[in-house]
């Protein structure tokens, strides 16, 4: 019996595992299905990694090296090569890997940390014909980054989330013509910074309010069509622009990869597509919690570091409790106008020590705007905030204080203010 | 010399290859693809239809039921996935019921079992999320759904076990009447065989061509599709039509042996193999389906593809002999899957009528088994992986695909030549992330056991490259050679 068993060994995974250690915890386990820890790091060779916990710019596998670095000085085990294949009764975790074969390894608790998947040509049915050369920013990542081969000479993307943006320019720098980068929202889907370090510098146009409507090319992608969409998404007849490309990279969404927290039977939210959360990062099964972009989709690494440090401390207060489930007064957190997730959805106030952290995205982009904070018709908090946009995930402390004054629910939504 | 030689590998060439290889002949099948099924028989409704459509009396009707029944203890012994759900016709007014009723009587004429009229209150006490519009429902209890590429591959590798030679890649050029029987002429030189079964599909009538005067059009129908997650596998748990139109048995829902859902296809007339997917086409399916079941979430959608029919002029089968000694299985639209193995049977017939001698093999083997990790119980899981260690390494986490599933259909008798070859044979990336994860390792693990560079790895059909060079080698403006 561990003490806890955390399920994936990416930023998440392993930032719950230190903190747990440090927690206290003498027996973790990290179960990564990989051939090394660090996660989806190891392929994002750039740097913009660590400004926040570190306070100076890494690249992805020097993060992770970082992190590699502190769990060595503890004595949290690590399986790597096994995939956890069900979660089920009594924290009962199933694994199966070539070396150590199947097992099935019972734990106190449990942190579930299994990051995210790429939205894939399938889910937005881009119409056309299905030859070779459609990949996921993050395929062709692994492919340049990971095995050293070139997925296509003239690229176009689609989406402009950040790692298609971080493909535009590492495409260009290996020698691959970036054609454009589209994106059927009116504003882009990434970091303002990677906007200007990956299109702009590299000259590559980025068409707002555009998407791929066709694919063309029998054995290879030989042709994409894009057209400009009106404001409910639909392409406008007439519009199409034609081009001639061997591969389109497509950079439109992550989705938290809950298939094992679906299966434990946990609470989802349809918003986040993770795990509904406490303060603590607590899921609906007690002693089960969730970190990462498992939980929602984070922009930053820094945040999935701070993020999962709370998981694995809550886990080891958990355990160290002794396996009591928390009773008491919950605050449910809602969605007002503008917000289209909050994490955590649910708050315990006496659960809280100082303050309690809120992150959220919004629904459009905001110029000088307030996040309110309310409960019932009383206004409990407001905070200003000169540029809002759904790529950039919002952070609000909430003082304990404030909270015990709060009945029921609490409503974060967004106000613009009239110049 | 061959005594038989199939063109084509699609459901219908391998099931004839099935049939023949239980006899002591030499059987040859020539296939343009680097792979079999790669034509209609990958892309449509994968539907076992219990047979109440065709007209009665026509060849479609009296194979359709004799397939179906054939197919049950054929998936059974040959471990292709196959589910006897059941299936309804719905209709969706008054104007509708006799349509529906018209299926029954047909269906009581081709001798389909367990046919029964059910109310809309009946039907949808059968499937809770259909339409409250639907007043009455034709229910078949004997319809089922099936893996057609499983399917058509299982016959094949079988025929190959016993006996028969499976030439990939190899393009019909030309065809020779001669003394003794017929030349095929490909790009891998001249095949001589007595007697030639032409089972080209969406190309047979250009075959046809080719040894005979015209004779039929080949008028390709392409039908467009969506894949739904298997969060939408539950959605309903029989297939659900529509009244049929001329076009054909219309837009269906459908559970999948693999668990997921699909929904389609529409019908529209193309040329020659256009199977690219259309919006327009995808939104009527969208609309249609939801008239039978509102609540499909198309948000789960995982993949969109579309196949073409084969369809004639002639509206049944063609299953002739057009010229000494060559026949035609062509014209093999729906219900082709549905009647397959009895196609096999029925072209047996036809080569022994003019004067193949048929005598059965004493070491005919009708068996195949394959490791499918996945299902196993966790005990079994263990013994594996002890046993051998590549089962314990999960390439495609979607479908919980293990290294050593790639390695066992590598090592099969018809291995895959391509990533989306080793798809067809132990479903790694068919799953929700289509690939992104398990792509490259499967690129990996072909590279390493096929001796060959990854940039030489296919998609899919030769063509399909999908890497272009090392990252280490400079770029060049005339571009490096793929293949």
């Amino acid at each position: 019996m561990y003490d806890l068993i955390v399920i994936g060994g990416g930023p998440a995974g392993l930032a719950a595992a230190c903190a747990a250690w440090e927690g206290g915890l003498r027996s973790i386990l990290i179960v990564e299905r990989d051939k090394e820890l660090g996660g989806i790091l190891n392929q994002c060779i750039h740097n913009g990694f660590g400004l926040h916990h570190f306070k100076e710019e890494l690249t992805g596998p020097e993060y992770a090296g970082r992190f590699g670095k502190l769990l060595g000085e503890t004595g949290v085990e690590v399986r790597l090569d096994t995939m956890v294949l069900e979660v089920t009764e009594g924290r009962q975790v199933h694994m199966v890997g070539k070396s150590t074969g199947y097992r099935v390894e019972e734990a106190q608790s449990i942190v579930l940390a299994m990051g995210c998947r790429e939205r894939t040509r399938g889910a937005i049915a881009i119409p056309g014909t299905r030859p070779a050369g459609v990949f996921t920013a993050g395929a062709a990542q692994r492919y340049v980054n990971m095995e050293g081969w070139m997925p296509g000479k003239r690229v176009v993307i689609l989406g402009s989330g950040d790692i298609g943006l971080i493909m535009a320019r590492r495409m260009t720098l290996e020698g691959a013509k970036v054609l454009a980068c589209v994106e059927v929202m009116p504003y882009s889907g990434g970091l303002n910074r990677n906007i200007v370090q990956c299109l702009h510098d590299y000259d590559i146009p980025l068409y707002l309010s555009h998407t791929v409507t066709d694919i063309r090319g029998k054995d290879r992608v030989e042709q994409v069509v894009v057209s400009e969409v009106d404001g409910q998404r639909n392409p406008i007849p007439g519009t199409e622009m034609v081009f001639d490309c061997d591969t389109l990279l497509l950079s439109v969404g992550l989705i938290p990869e809950n298939e094992l927290t679906r299966q434990a039977g946990i609470a989802i939210d349809r918003r986040t597509n993770g795990a509904v959360v406490y303060e603590n990062m607590e899921t609906s099964l007690p002693g089960v919690f969730a970190c990462g972009n498992v939980c929602h989709v984070h922009d930053l690494v820094d945040f999935v570091t701070a993020e999962s440090q709370k998981a694995g401390a809550a886990a080891a207060a958990y355990v160290r409790g002794g396996g009591e489930a928390v009773q008491g007064r919950v605050l449910e957190v809602k969605n007002g106008d503008g917000v289209t997730y909050t994490v955590p959805q649910r708050i315990r106030p006496h659960r809280v020590d100082k303050l309690c952290g809120l992150f959220f995205r919004v629904n459009r982009v905001c110029r000088d705007s307030e996040i309110l904070v309310t409960s019932g018709d009383t206004q409990i908090a407001r905070f200003k905030r000169e540029h809002l946009a759904p790529g950039e995930m919002e952070h609000i402390d909430l003082p304990r204080a404030l909270l015990d004054r709060a009945e029921g629910e609490l409503t974060v939504s967004i106000r613009e203010v009239e110049q | 010399m061959y005594d038989v030689l199939i063109i084509g590998c699609g459901i219908t060439g391998a099931a004839a290859a099935f049939q023949l290889s239980k006899y002591r002949l030499k059987v040859g099948i020539l296939e343009r693809e680097n792979d079999v099924a790669l034509g209609t028989t990958k892309a449509n409704s994968a539907i076992l239809h219990a047979g109440y459509d065709p007209e009665p009396g026509t060849l479609m009707a009296t194979l359709n039921v004799r397939g179906v029944e054939l197919a049950r203890e054929l998936c059974q012994k040959l471990d292709v996935p196959y589910r006897n759900c059941g299936s309804l016709v719905l209709a969706f007014s008054e104007e509708e019921r006799p349509a529906v009723e018209e299926l029954y009587r047909r269906g009581i004429e081709n001798g389909v079992p367990g046919l029964r009229l059910l109310t809309g209150d009946e039907a949808r006490a059968l499937e809770p999320n259909l339409s409250e519009q639907v007043v009455a429902a034709l229910h078949a209890p004997s319809a089922a759904i099936c893996s057609p590429w499983e399917y058509c591959l299982a016959l094949a590798e079988t025929a190959v076990r016993n006996g028969v030679e499976l030439y990939l890649s190899t393009n019909l050029t030309g065809l020779e009447q001669t003394a003794r029987g017929w030349t095929a002429r490909t790009n891998r030189g001249d095949f001589e065989a007595r007697f030639v079964l032409n089972a080209a599909g969406v190309d047979a009538a250009a075959v046809h061509d080719l040894a005979a005067p015209h004779a039929f059009d080949i008028h390709p129908s392409r039908g467009q599709y969506y894949l739904l997650d298997k969060s939408e596998g539950t959605r309903v748990g029989r297939v659900i039509f529509q009244c049929p139109s001329k076009a054909g048995k219309g837009v269906l829902v459908a559970p999948t042996v693999h668990g997921n859902l699909i929904v389609g296809p529409d019908a529209e007339r193309v040329e020659g193999n256009d199977t690219a997917t259309t919006g327009d086409g995808l939104r009527f399916v969208r609309e249609t389906a939801q008239k039978s079941v509102p609540s499909v979430n198309f948000r789960e959608s995982i993949r969109n593809f579309a196949g073409v029919r084969a369809s004639t002029d002639r509206g049944d089968f063609i299953l002739e002999e057009s010229a000494p000694g060559f026949f035609d299985l062509a014209g093999i639209c729906s219900p082709g899957l549905s009647a397959a193995p009895a196609i096999g049977e029925y072209a047996v017939k036809l080569l022994q009528k003019a004067g193949l001698a048929l005598e059965r093999k004493d070491d005919f083997v009708c068996k195949r088994r394959r490791t499918r990790f996945k299902e196993l119980p966790p005990q079994e899981r263990g013994t594996l992986v002890e046993r051998e260690p590549a089962f314990g390494r999960v390439i495609c986490r979607c479908e919980t695909v293990t290294e050593g599933e790639i390695l066992e259909a590598l090592h099969g008798p018809i291995p895959p030549a391509s990533v989306d070859g080793v798809k067809r044979r132990v479903n790694a990336g068919m799953g929700r992330c289509q690939g992104g994860f398990c792509g490259p390792r499967v690129v990996d693990i072909l590279a390493r056991e096929l001796h060959k560079s990854p940039g030489e790895i296919v998609q899919d059909q030769a063509g399909s490259w999908l890497l272009d060079r090392e990252t280490k080698t400079a770029a060049s403006e005339g571009g490096m050679s793929h293949v």
